[in-house]
């Protein structure tokens, strides 16, 4: 009871930090960084209490594709504010004092969810909550997504894939000048449209036409 | 001691989701940001449903969850093509530069 009041306001407090300095940050890249920061602080809040499947799902897909997906469009628009740049001069970089306090605060914050996997039964325990102690929280979710929920879930992969084809969409831009193969008109080539044979005379040669 | 019910949930979830809305009208700087700030706000309805999922002992919360990271990630991956399309045609992303629609 008491770990689990003292662990909500440890990660609650460092989840609020960070959302406002998602907000208030000058440089675009740091404002990216505390985004990490706050996604992983309340994964960590829900491994806590209790959904699992969500808190691991908010690691991967939030700070695994959507976080860094953010870092990645940062960086190549060269939008952040900086006063020098990341790649061209190591010591004076802005970014890796910041990287490196953000990743540190990651680190504990694992560390005090994996050391307190073990107690998780008495740990989310209070008076309100009825926990199922056969029934992970994983195999509760599958047991109602894939049979009451299945259509919902679906849709759910026809929207990812309208994202996707979405995303390709607005990014493709076809190049001026390339040399690409053109399949349709090597496989229909044949023999007598490309070869000709013709008599050669004696000390004139062939006259050729193309 | 203090134990921590169902309203310390909702609490966090409604400081977050303010901060996420808060940072939708402050920002001057470019519209990544303001991505940013729509993806705090869907992790503050998150909160919201996984708190109340797991105190009601209903699991349906936790499903409406998944849903929401699916469309938050398909959303982030739209806009952000958007963003990086609008840049290169025009050099900028910064939002007082953005007044094509006369909005």
């Amino acid at each position: 009871m008491l770990a689990h009041t003292f662990f909500f306001y440890f990660f609650s407090i460092i989840s609020v930090g960070s959302a406002l300095m998602v907000i208030a940050s000058r440089n675009t890249v740091h404002a990216v960084f505390f985004l990490i920061l706050d996604f992983i602080s309340i994964g960590c809040l829900f491994i806590m209490i209790g959904a699992e499947f969500l808190g691991m799902i908010m690691l991967i897909v939030y700070v695994g594709a959507v976080a860094v997906l953010f870092l990645f469009v940062v960086m190549m628009l060269n939008v952040a504010e900086q006063k020098q740049s990341w790649f061209r001069d190591r010591e004076k970089s802005a970014h890796i004092p910041v990287g490196l306090i953000v990743s540190l605060i990651i680190l504990a914050e694992v560390l005090v969810v994996v050391g307190g996997w073990k107690y998780k039964p008495n740990f989310i325990k209070t008076d309100a909550l009825v926990i199922d102690g056969n029934l992970t929280n994983t195999h509760m979710l599958g047991n109602v997504l894939y049979t009451q929920y299945i259509h919902l879930f679906q849709v759910a992969g026809v929207i990812l894939l309208l994202a996707m084809i979405g995303a390709i969409v607005l990014t493709y831009t076809k190049r001026e000048g390339v040399k690409t193969q053109n399949y349709f008109t090597q496989i229909s080539r044949e023999k007598k449209t490309s070869i000709k044979l013709t008599e050669a005379d004696f000390n004139k040669g062939v006259e050729v036409d193309d | 001691m203090i134990s921590i019910e169902l309203g310390h949930y909702l609490a966090l979830g409604g400081v977050i989701f303010l901060l996420g809305v808060i940072g939708i009208f402050l920002n001057r700087k470019n519209v990544i940001v303001i991505l940013m700030s729509v993806e705090l706000i869907l992790l503050a309805v998150n909160i919201n449903l996984v708190a109340f999922s797991i105190y009601s002992n209903d699991i349906t919360g936790q499903i409406f969850t998944f849903f929401i990271l699916t469309v938050a990630a398909a959303e982030a991956a739209i806009g952000l093509a958007i963003i990086v399309s609008y840049y290169r045609n025009r050099g900028s992303i910064r939002v007082q530069e953005i007044n094509e629609m006369k909005g």
